[in-house]
């Protein structure tokens, strides 16, 4: 399961980091969901993987005995993905008024900015 | 106890309202003078969200720095509040300009309070996201493409925070700062922390513009109105600064490759922020560069990491954000009265207002550190702490680039106020200055005098300042008293 | 979309997606669902709706402007966030109401806090996917 999520991870990134560096805008901002998800799945495996072990403590003890699923991961992931959900929405919505407004899609001609003006 | 900050959640939810929300900041600016003298005589204070005790709850700590710079940004956000309502059009108004600048002044207060470093990522992620919306709105082309550079890299960012984040918890099973400090010392594998630092070092870095990571900043920060310019250019990549003094104090200490990493950094920050500054000629463009230049100033104290660079670091954040907050919101009254921000078109500004040019020359000479000003008492600490541990490379920088900051000024200064006038063609910017009511002018100046006379008590009382920089920089250099005071207490105050 | 067999269905799919997502927003805390899925879930809803008859039938139904949405469900997080001040103990402690009540269950700050996260997301979901379908 680790190496399976590792190879997942490694894909994500790669492809997120292939996409980030296409010169089209909508690219990059798959590129960058995708390395968000990548990360989030990241934090998965950190938080140490274990099988159908949920955090509950023994009613008779005070501490965990057993192992147990870590649930500060899934709290951190769950935090990022709503995050995400929110950055990644305005994007695409800031993405869509550029395309209208300057009617390119092409990274390369983004570049009044850095002219004099 | 730190209660009294997460009142400042009040501002969020307003209605655009300009009275309301002048009121407001000021409400805010009160508690911070308030929570800042309770932590200067009664030492830090901490409390724990929804009462789980230490290292598993979030905790918010308020000591010195944080208070410092909380109230450094009750301050500016007041000024910058008070600017605004004269100086943003109707149309930013309605979509919510207000709202927005409260947000993010509530995710500065909060990063700067908080003492977990995930929370510390949702706070950052709260200061982005609402300063996407205050660089988007309202926008023309040019300030769109400008965002659109902002909010990739800024996206980027967080990405590499969060990786770091995981790395850290995997490796230690922590999130807590102070339990941090402690677990980081204790683990073996030196690499591997090294490469958590770095990913730390790279996210705080494009949010603070340093070395090869601020290309977004010139590309940007000229492009919005200046009331947004001034509150980014004050507020938002100090918050980067921030968080880098409070992680290599406190949970990353005492290693050479990542100090040499960082003065490496600093050094070649301030050569390409200074020369950035020679070549352009747009104003907005010239203060850009001159913050990645003061940007490289602190980098290097901290890369010195010696108790008296660390000292100068805190004073100069202490300074920048009052004169950049009103170096912008001065780019904004010169843009107002011209026209334009391109110097070789300006002139003829001491000829013509007299007083006032006087008025702005106070936070562009206090930029430069003439002696009285603010400037020059931050960069003498940074000569002696670096004199102390023989960086003789980073001081020849550090001078250099107070030189080249002075030519730029001096540049500045001589094409716009002293340089014959020319009448400039009508620009469809909004009103121009002397259209203005004789009330409206007051306002878009008096924030501006309100930070000059700041910047002038920075300079002019600077032992008041220094012996707080020195009270910060100790407490940073000795983390055991914050370690102890936020794992320690279980005590439950209002 | 003028299919008459989508249009049906969304008529009735629409009451029961928000029925369902009320039963998840009460389900959370101690079994998955919540605020978030929930505001979601009764979002979807409304873009499915949008979807079959068009902006304006859609917002006739919603009858308030889903960005007045956002500002109620904040002032109800925090003030669910901000109670505990009251009673001496920190920020967000989970305050709990002794008695379960019948069909809602336990019923504490949490649960506010909650129907704000809920109100939040339908809010800001709708106003940027009308905003999205505005301009198609």
């Amino acid at each position: 399961m680790e190496l399976l999520l590792i190879f997942i991870i490694g894909l994500l990134h790669a492809a997120g980091i292939y996409m980030l560096l296409r010169r089209s805008m909508f690219k990059m901002i798959i590129g960058l969901i995708l390395l968000g998800n990548g990360v989030n799945l990241l934090i998965f495996l950190l938080g140490r993987l274990v099988k159908g072990k949920p955090p509950v403590i023994d009613e008779a003890s005070k501490v965990f005995t057993e192992i147990y699923a870590d649930p500060v991961p899934q709290a951190l992931i769950l935090t990022a993905i709503v995050i995400g959900f929110g950055l990644q929405s305005f994007a695409i919505i800031l993405i869509k008024r550029v395309y209208k407004v300057l009617e390119t899609d092409d990274l390369d001609e983004l570049n009044s900015t850095d002219e004099e003006i | 106890m730190a209660s009294a900050v997460l009142l400042l959640f009040f501002w969020s939810y307003i209605k655009a309202q300009k009275f309301l929300s002048v009121i407001l900041s000021l409400v805010g600016l009160g508690i911070s003078i308030w929570l800042f003298s309770a932590v200067y005589d009664g030492g830090m204070l901490v409390t724990q969200s929804g009462n789980w005790s230490a290292p598993f709850g979030i905790s918010f700590v308020a000591d010195t720095f944080a208070v410092t710079m909380v109230l450094l940004a009750a301050i500016a956000g007041f000024a910058v509040s008070v600017f605004a309502t004269v100086s943003m059009n109707k149309a930013r108004l309605q979509f919510g300009f207000f709202p927005m600048l409260h947000f993010l002044i509530m995710g500065l207060q909060g990063a700067f309070l908080t003492g977990d470093i995930f929370n510390l990522y949702v706070w950052f992620e709260v200061i982005i996201i609402s300063s996407f919306v205050l660089i988007t709105i309202g926008g023309k082309k040019a300030q769109l493409e400008g965002a659109i550079k902002y909010v990739a890299l800024n996206l980027l960012a967080s990405i590499f925070f969060l990786i770091g984040i995981a790395f850290l918890y995997g490796l230690t099973g922590s999130l807590n700062m102070a339990d941090l400090a402690l677990k980081v010392q204790e683990i073996e594998n030196k690499g591997l922390i090294n490469v958590t630092a770095s990913l730390f070092l790279v996210a705080f870095g494009i949010k603070s513009a340093v070395f090869p990571l601020y290309f977004w900043l010139p590309a940007s920060y000229h492009t919005p109105p200046p009331a947004v310019a001034a509150i980014f250019g004050g507020l938002l990549t100090k918050v980067g600064v921030y968080a880098m003094v409070r992680t290599f104090t406190l949970i990353f200490v005492g290693d050479d490759f990542l100090s040499l990493v960082l003065s490496v950094m600093a050094a070649l920050t301030i050569l390409s922020g200074a020369l950035g500054a020679m070549v352009h000629q747009h104003l907005g463009k010239i203060f850009g560069y001159l913050i990645i230049c003061h940007i490289g100033f602190m980098m290097a104290g901290i890369g010195m990491m010696t108790e008296l660079a660390i000292v100068g670091t805190v004073f100069y954040l202490v300074h920048d954000i009052i004169v950049k907050t009103n170096l912008f919101m001065v780019s904004g009254i010169i843009l107002k009265i011209n026209g334009t921000q391109n110097i070789k078109e300006l002139g003829g500004m001491y000829k013509n207002y007299p007083l006032l040019s006087l008025l702005l020359a106070i936070p562009l000479f206090s930029l430069v550190g003439i002696p009285p000003l603010s400037g020059f008492w931050a960069k003498l600490f940074f000569i002696q702490g670096g004199l102390e541990s023989g960086e003789y490379i980073l001081i020849t920088f550090i001078v250099l680039g107070s030189f080249l900051t002075l030519w730029v000024i001096a540049k500045v200064w001589v094409e716009v106020f002293w340089k014959k006038g020319v009448n400039l063609p009508k620009k469809a910017i909004g009103r121009y200055f002397h259209e203005l009511r004789q009330r409206e002018k007051w306002v878009l100046l008096l924030p501006i005098v309100f930070l000059s006379i700041i910047s002038l008590y920075i300079g002019l009382g600077a032992e008041n300042i220094i012996s707080l920089s020195q009270r910060i920089a100790s407490e940073l250099m000795n983390p055991a008293a914050y370690i102890e005071n936020v794992m320690s207490q279980n005590q439950i105050e209002l | 979309m003028k299919s008459l067999i989508f249009q049906t269905a969304s008529r009735y799919l629409l009451p029961l997606l928000l029925l369902f997502s009320v039963f998840i927003l009460l389900r959370g805390h101690y079994l998955p669902g919540g605020g978030f899925v929930g505001g979601l879930m009764a979002a979807i809803a409304f873009i499915l709706y949008s979807f079959a008859f068009g902006l304006k039938e859609t917002r006739s139904i919603v009858k308030l402007n889903p960005r007045y949405l956002m500002p109620i469900g904040l002032a109800i997080c925090i003030l669910s966030a901000i109670s505990p001040w009251l009673v001496g103990l920190p920020v967000m402690t989970g305050l709990w109401y002794d008695e379960p009540l019948q069909l809602i269950g336990m019923v504490g700050s949490a649960l506010f806090f909650d129907i704000g996260v809920y109100l939040v997301v339908i809010g800001s979901t709708l106003t940027i996917m009308f905003s999205i379908i505005e301009t198609i």
